[in-house]
């Protein structure tokens, strides 16, 4: 069944980043797909990537401690003189 | 080219216009915004968190004296962490770095594949080589409450705080801020290829982490 043209899932896993980012070269990204098409894994694989992604996005940078705000602020208000 | 993908959008240049009447509250909240980025990337151009903290600084000096002279052919976070980048470079310099400063972003050797190599069959199996012998399932079936659960976000934190320096920025500024790929390039001076090698080399720890995360809470 896995003949040399056809893409491992150990090699599909490298590349889903690319892929998603839609930078692989046309007849690799047919491959990929045909590849995802037929293998329940690559397609669970590809999912729990993109829920990686959407995860991430939903985390929160951290607040600024006040020292550091007050020293940023002395900078704004000095510009603001200075001009 | 990509800049022309990355322009100043209105809203930015509604907060420049802000900036140069003087509003301290718009100021604020761009630093609210940024700050954090802008400190941990600095850091990774000079020695101490000290010395990043004054760069930061004295970046956000630089953004208020060009502000006048900006022109919106970049996004605005763009051209800030354009001046933050350069600010920390030269300070950098001065303080004697010995790491070049062209080898931060790039992304070192190969490392260990994105999937621990025994969830495949070998190389010379007879009949699929190459191919799962464990595969992940699916978490469509995993409820949305548990996924975005406080607990499960905070071991995604713990997965980017270990990765290298690069590595987490470059997620930080691409899956946790949002910014475009061409954006992260042009703040950065990032070429294509590094960026998408330290993203990926990125988003499959976490993956990773979230799997043994997630696989731990469903047996127990």
């Amino acid at each position: 069944m896995s003949r040399p043209e056809e893409m491992s899932c150990k090699s599909l896993v490298e590349l889903v980043t690319e892929y998603l980012e839609d930078a692989l070269p046309p007849a690799e990204r047919d491959r990929f797909e045909r590849h995802l098409a037929g293998c329940d894994g690559c397609t669970a694989y590809l999912e729990q990537m993109r829920t990686t992604i959407r995860l991430t996005g939903a985390l929160s940078e951290e607040q600024i401690p006040d020292e550091a705000r007050e020293a940023l602020l002395r900078v704004y208000r000095g510009w603001r003189q200075g001009r | 080219m990509d800049e022309t993908r990355t322009r100043a959008s209105e809203e930015d240049l509604r907060l420049v216009e802000r900036l140069r009447s003087g509003d301290e509250a718009a100021f604020m909240s761009l630093v609210e915004r940024y700050r954090p980025s802008m400190l941990r990337i600095a850091r990774m151009y000079v020695p101490t968190p000290a010395v990043a903290e004054e760069v930061v600084q004295d970046a956000w000096l630089g953004v208020l004296r060009g502000l006048a002279g900006f022109e919106g052919r970049s996004s605005l976070r763009t051209w800030i962490f354009r001046i933050l980048v350069n600010t920390a470079k030269s300070r950098g310099q001065r303080e004697a770095r010995s790491v070049p400063f062209s080898s931060l972003w790039a992304p070192g050797e190969a490392e260990d594949p994105s999937v621990d190599p025994g969830r495949f069959r070998p190389d010379d199996d007879p009949r699929w080589p190459g191919h799962w012998a464990a595969p992940p399932t699916r978490w469509d079936g995993v409820p949305e409450d548990r996924l975005l659960s406080a607990e499960t976000l905070a071991r995604i934190g713990e997965a980017i705080e270990a990765l290298p320096p690069n590595q987490r920025e470059v997620i930080r500024l691409r899956d946790v801020l949002g910014w475009s790929s061409a954006e992260v390039r042009n703040a950065l001076d990032l070429s294509e290829t590094n960026q998408r090698v330290l993203l990926h080399r990125a988003r499959s720890k976490v993956r990773r982490a979230l799997e043994s995360y997630l696989a731990q809470e469903g047996t127990g």
